[in-house]
């Protein structure tokens, strides 16, 4: 799943999204570039503002404009650069080619309308289902993503689900067209962990049955540990590292990724007497990014990151990080 | 470290009921309760932390309020530093307010817009104290230094900080009264992941310098892990387990305890590939109309004909290990 043999279904090269503010541009997303292979879980981790978010939704042209500007960049899906599409080819490629889950069920769902309802839409839309067929697939979908009585539950309106429920709803409408790649947007922040252990695994096994792709935004380690493939670290609008989960974890090289893997307790294992911070606040990111955006917060940082913005630089068969520290001579990185 | 004896018992709540009243049709007759908080009992030692966790709406967060009396319960009492508080009125209460305080969840919210920093924190001062202007100024910077904020700040708004910042003004406006007790309602909740451990380091240094006990509710498993030292879990009104905690974590007796755990991911991808979890189906029920019997009985992997109509009691099974489980009912 991990060679580098296989086609991409999704390739994303120097994407550059900003926000023009009254105090000027913010660079949330500046020159991210990934690719995506077919029915690969890959994994996307920062917090809060990091750029993870924004870079899903530049995407495929779901961020409001203005404030929003996709400033350069290429993204190949099919054959096609999603940046230079027309509304109408993007209209055609969101919820039926690309699908996606967010992270608030609640607020995805038109409370006005039945679920049955929802989930026929895109059917209809893109499929061009009649009404009997689409209510027949929807019925399927939902007993895909495991609610039982689906065939009742389709004239249930979204507030008489629960917030596990809602998901798997959110999750059935995303998958009605049988999209090639899958993004979800922290799909299980909002729920309880007993009910995130059931969308994970509902996820991993419907993976591993309809073979799509799927892109996983998570700001929490220890999902990402259980079901990405690959995973990118993101900090400051950058991608500052990116390998394959046990690589990542059994041997990450960004100060940062290195330092989030400390700060985090686990219910296992050995606990510390004292947690690991990381110092200070994330950036603010309406300077030019010709820095490292870690730079203010890393105990490794030398002159150097304070004058430039490290590439990614290649540390083994399928790992790449954006530093100029080398963890394995304790030195500058010789680039 | 837990011998009941040595240790001076701060909070005693015993029964602990707290029901909300549906009231329904033109009369608004009261026709149910949502039980929140149902026979709830714990001691909470002078000094430590006891970690209070569980799901979405099973009550930690009323439990949390209740016992600080911000609810009148509905039956059970509640003795703070020898006091039983349960019943006491509005103007002994108040006297009571110093000694027992509240972190909340959300910083944005519970800090006013209006007021600046130095106002926010400097009015527990006004209400209950006599200090002189110069004095409470001075206090308020003391404050401001335990928790790590620059005393510069202290005329700006909240607003102007960000949400760990905020979270530290909260916890200096709950330590300026000297309190005793402080209840943590999910302090870290709305923080990110490389400040959550800012703010539990300091949370922890805090409690070593004042001598401070907490009640820490959270549903984040592996940061109670790390705060707590002993850990009660909650499920739909009730502790089904309470023990030290590293007894619950490794030997859990209660088999939602067990399940909880189970569900934690890991921040290990190993652990993941090996890891025998037990997936608990289904959701939790409402609790304005709990199952009969245990309220776990629904969705229990190891259930029995005993739990769909007797509910356990919760009872000490090992020596500071206290458990709601027919299986230990031996």
């Amino acid at each position: 799943m991990l060679d580098g043999a296989e086609p991409s279904v999704l390739d994303v090269k120097d994407l550059k999204t900003v926000f023009k503010t009254r105090r000027g541009e913010v660079h949330a997303v500046n020159n991210v570039s990934f690719h995506l292979k077919a029915g690969e879980l890959l994994g996307v981790v920062g917090e809060s503002g990091s750029g993870k978010s924004v870079t899903m939704m530049s995407l495929i042209g779901l961020l409001p404009s203005p404030p929003a500007m996709v400033k350069g960049g290429q993204v190949m899906f099919e054959g096609q650069d999603l940046l230079t599409a027309t509304d109408e080819q993007l209209r055609a490629v969101r919820g039926a080619r690309i699908g996606f889950v967010f992270q608030d069920p609640m607020t995805s769902l038109n409370p006005v309308f039945n679920v049955g309802f929802q989930v026929m839409e895109p059917l209809r839309k893109h499929m061009g289902l009649n009404k009997k067929a689409a209510r027949k697939r929807a019925q399927e979908l939902l007993e895909l993503v495991g609610i039982p009585d689906a065939e009742r539950r389709l004239d249930d309106y979204p507030h008489q689900f629960s917030g596990g429920m809602r998901q798997r709803v959110m999750i059935a409408i995303a998958l009605a067209c049988d999209p090639k790649v899958l993004i979800a947007d922290e799909p299980t922040t909002a729920l309880d962990v007993t009910i995130q252990a059931q969308i994970l695994e509902l996820m991993k096994d419907l993976r591993d049955k309809l073979g799509m792709a799927v892109i996983w935004i998570t700001h929490d380690l220890g999902v990402i540990a259980g079901i990405a493939d690959r995973v990118l670290v993101m900090y400051g609008g950058q991608i500052v590292e990116h390998a394959p989960v046990r690589e990542l974890f059994a041997n990450p090289k960004h100060p940062y990724t290195r330092a989030l893997l400390e700060t985090v307790p686990s219910v296992t294992g050995d606990r510390a007497e004292r947690l690991r911070v990381i110092e200070g606040q994330p950036p603010m990111l309406t300077a030019q990014p010709n820095a490292c955006p870690f730079r203010a917060r890393c105990d490794k940082a030398f002159d150097r990151c304070q004058r430039e913005n490290p590439a990614r630089y290649s540390v083994g068969p399928i790992h790449d990080v954006a530093c100029f520290w080398n963890p394995d001579t304790g030195g500058a990185r010789d680039v | 470290m837990f011998d009941d004896t040595s240790r001076k018992t701060l909070v005693t709540v015993r029964g602990l009921k707290m029901y909300f009243p549906i009231r329904t049709g033109l009369l608004r007759r009261h026709t149910g309760d949502v039980k929140a908080v149902d026979d709830v009992s714990f001691d909470i030692y002078e000094g430590e932390t006891l970690g209070l966790v569980g799901e979405s709406g099973c009550g930690k967060s009323t439990c949390g309020r209740v016992v600080l009396r911000l609810y009148d319960p509905t039956e059970g009492t509640i003795s703070i530093d020898g006091t039983d508080i349960s019943t006491q009125g509005q103007g002994a209460l108040r006297k009571m307010r110093p000694v027992m305080q509240m972190v909340f969840q959300d910083p944005q919210a519970s800090l006013n817009p209006r007021m600046t920093v130095a106002d926010i924190i400097g009015e527990p001062l006004v209400e209950h104290t006599k200090l002189k202007k110069a004095e409470r100024l001075d206090r308020i910077y003391d404050l401001m230094d335990a928790v790590g904020l620059n005393r510069d700040f202290a005329n700006r708004y909240p607003h102007e900080f960000s949400g760990g910042q905020r979270q530290r003004i909260g916890i200096a406006r709950a330590l300026a009264l000297n309190p005793k007790f402080i209840v943590c309602d999910e302090p870290i909740a709305a923080l990110d992941v490389s400040i959550q451990a800012q703010v539990v380091n300091l949370l922890e240094e805090l409690q070593e310098e004042f001598g401070l006990t907490y009640l820490f509710i959270s549903h984040d498993l592996s940061m109670v892990r790390h705060i707590a030292d002993r850990v009660a879990v909650m499920y739909l009104g009730k502790i089904v387990e309470l023990a030290p905690r590293d007894g619950l974590y490794t030997a859990p007796l209660h088999p939602y305890t067990e399940a909880l755990l189970s569900a934690v991911p890991e921040p290990d991808p190993v652990a993941h590939d090996t890891a025998n979890r037990t997936i608990l189906q289904g959701d939790v029920p409402s609790p304005a109309n709990p199952p009969k019997g245990c309220n776990f009985c629904t969705r229990c992997p190891r259930v029995m004909d005993i739990c769909h109509h007797e509910d356990p009691a919760f009872r000490e099974v090992q020596p500071g290990r206290f458990v709601a489980c027919h299986l230990h009912n031996s």
